[in-house]
């Protein structure tokens, strides 16, 4: 890469970024390379924003799907993490559990999340469960993987030293191994966050019950494609949220640990 | 009773052609309470032994034993003082520090005293909750052996622990080292190159030579000082003038120097 630009270049090179998006956007409509009806101008998908917000389209507004679709996901993606941060450290410590997760993990990991759909709505129902059982899958591989690659990647001098101190195999996971993976583990939760979230939109647009995915499945079935470009908007614009979020928690760690 | 015994011990690192002795039948003995320095060419398995000791590092052959039991894994009875520090970088000077006492369960009150006695031991004051990588590396050296010091143990291995300070502080380490131990005797393996420092600090000094890791010769210190009084002297640059000492620290120097190996250069 080239040499850092200040700041007010970058904010700059990216409003142009975006007006070049919706410049190619505006001219592609107006010079009607698909029907409007199937490629609106931007106004009127912002227009038809403003209006969902007020009026009920498939039982919610687009704030009451938004609730329901970022709800499921902070279940699904809190869980992932809650379950697969320990897991991953504890498996870079103890051999034995590494032998016996490692296989399972390894051969349900290539199943993309998706394919879980039909098991998830089966077994969880497509209310809260089922999605949040795909989030699930999606946002788990990249919690224990980065876990993991972490507390392997732990240099022997911080081990040897809490154990010449009397730490014990739990202590050493909690104090050593998962402070000194932390980069590594906050840029999974980064992965996670965004494979978590494009799941949950994925399942939605097959099962579910409400959320921005069956938004934009019921305007697509209702020829109204401003609707669904309104859900891919909200969408992007929250991946881009959480990603932000993490990436603020990522500098602050380093900050903190003096990289 | 903490006395550490090599007998024997051999170790070798890497297979086939990469294979080679670090270690070729050593036996030594720190007696319990007494300082031993070791000294020798880098490389010639100092670190090796001590990590032995510590529980870190296992003999090819031979048995490291402390307390005559064989050393099978590290604990905080016996304290190291790593060459390259080993702070945690994520803990405070404090929490440093006070690593070791939660492993012992000290009481937490207790644990407040003592810590605040090394850290004022070590001249940390004002540095509680400083972070290592914002002190220099003579500070974080003292963090170093403030968290083995404030375990009380009854076998302190240090390695090289005074490498990274400057030349004032240093000397002001080595004789506070040499007070605590006269108040507080313990078991000491300590680890250094530099020859004034073994003779100042020791009871014995071992001096070792290189391919393969052996014993050159022992040097009793001990006897030394006492007959000629170096305990009188309340500084280090006094001792260093004696003749006594000269004498030892000579005779040191000529070991080191005749398995100097001119290829080195
Ligand atoms: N884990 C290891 N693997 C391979 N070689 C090692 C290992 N530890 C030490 N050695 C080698 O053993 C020799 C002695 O090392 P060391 O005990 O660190 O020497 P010293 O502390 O006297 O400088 C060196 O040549 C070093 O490279
Ligand atoms: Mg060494």
């Amino acid at each position: 890469m080239g040499p850092a630009l200040p700041t007010r270049q970058l904010v700059l090179l990216s409003a142009v970024g975006l007006a070049i998006f919706f410049g190619i956007w505006t001219g592609a409509a107006w010079l009607e390379l698909a029907p409007r009806r199937f490629l609106p101008m931007p106004w009127d998908v912002i227009d038809r924003a403003f209006k969902l917000t007020e009026t009920r389209f498939s039982g919610q507004t687009l704030q009451g799907h938004l609730v329901i679709s970022v709800e499921r996901y902070l279940r699904g993606f809190i869980l992932a993490v809650l379950v697969g941060v320990p897991l991953g450290l504890l498996m870079g410590w103890y051999r034995w559990l590494d032998y016996i997760v490692t296989p399972v993990f390894d051969a349900l990991r290539f199943v993309a999340p998706i394919a879980w759909v039909p098991f998830a709505a089966l077994w969880f129902g497509t209310g809260i469960g089922g999605p949040t059982m795909i989030i699930f899958a999606g946002a788990f591989p990249p919690c224990l993987i980065n876990a993991y690659r972490g507390a392997r990647y732990v240099e022997t001098r911080y081990i040897e030293a809490a154990q010449t101190l009397g730490a014990s195999g739990l202590r050493v996971v909690r104090e050593v191994l998962l402070p000194a993976s932390l980069p590594s583990i906050i840029a999974g939760l980064r992965i996670s966050a965004g494979a978590g979230w494009q799941s949950l939109i994925g399942a939605e647009l097959i099962a579910a019950n409400a959320g921005v995915g069956l938004m934009m499945v019921r305007g697509q079935a209702a020829l109204d494609t401003s609707i669904v470009m309104v859900g891919m908007i909200a969408v992007g614009l929250i991946g881009l949220l959480i990603d932000v979020a993490l990436r603020g928690a990522e500098t602050w760690i380093k900050a903190k640990q003096g990289h | 009773m903490a006395d550490i015994v090599l007998d024997g011990v051999s170790r070798v690192f890497g297979h086939g052609d990469k294979r080679f002795v670090a270690l070729d039948k050593v036996s030594y003995t720190v007696a319990d309470n007494e300082f031993v320095a070791v000294v020798g060419p880098s490389g010639c398995g100092k670190t090796t032994c001590m990590r032995m000791a510590a529980g870190l590092e296992f003999p090819t052959s031979g048995t490291c034993k402390v307390g005559g039991k064989i050393v099978d894994r590290p604990g905080p009875d016996r304290a190291v003082v790593f060459q390259q520090f080993a702070l945690f970088p994520w803990k405070t000077v404090q929490q440093n520090i006070d690593f070791g006492l939660r492993s012992l369960n000290v009481p937490r009150s207790e644990a407040g005293d003592r810590i605040a006695a090394s850290i004022k031991l070590m001249g940390l004051e004002g540095y509680e909750a400083a972070y290592p990588h914002q002190l220099s590396g003579g500070m974080q050296q003292r963090v170093a052996i403030a968290r083995a010091y404030v375990l009380n143990p009854q076998v302190l291995l240090m390695d090289e622990p005074f490498g990274a300070l400057d030349a004032q502080t240093r000397t002001v380490m080595q004789e506070e080292l040499l007070r605590v131990g006269r108040i507080n005797p313990r078991t000491v393996m300590f680890i250094t190159h530099a020859v004034e420092e073994a003779v100042y600090l020791a009871d014995r000094v071992i001096v070792m030579t290189r391919r393969p890791g052996r014993i050159k010769e022992t040097i009793d210190v001990k006897p030394v000082r006492l007959a000629e009084k170096w305990d009188n002297y309340e500084r280090i640059e006094d001792v260093m003038d004696l003749e006594s000492f000269v004498h030892l620290r000579t005779r040191i120097w000529r070991l080191l120097r005749e398995q100097h190996d001119p290829a080195d250069h």
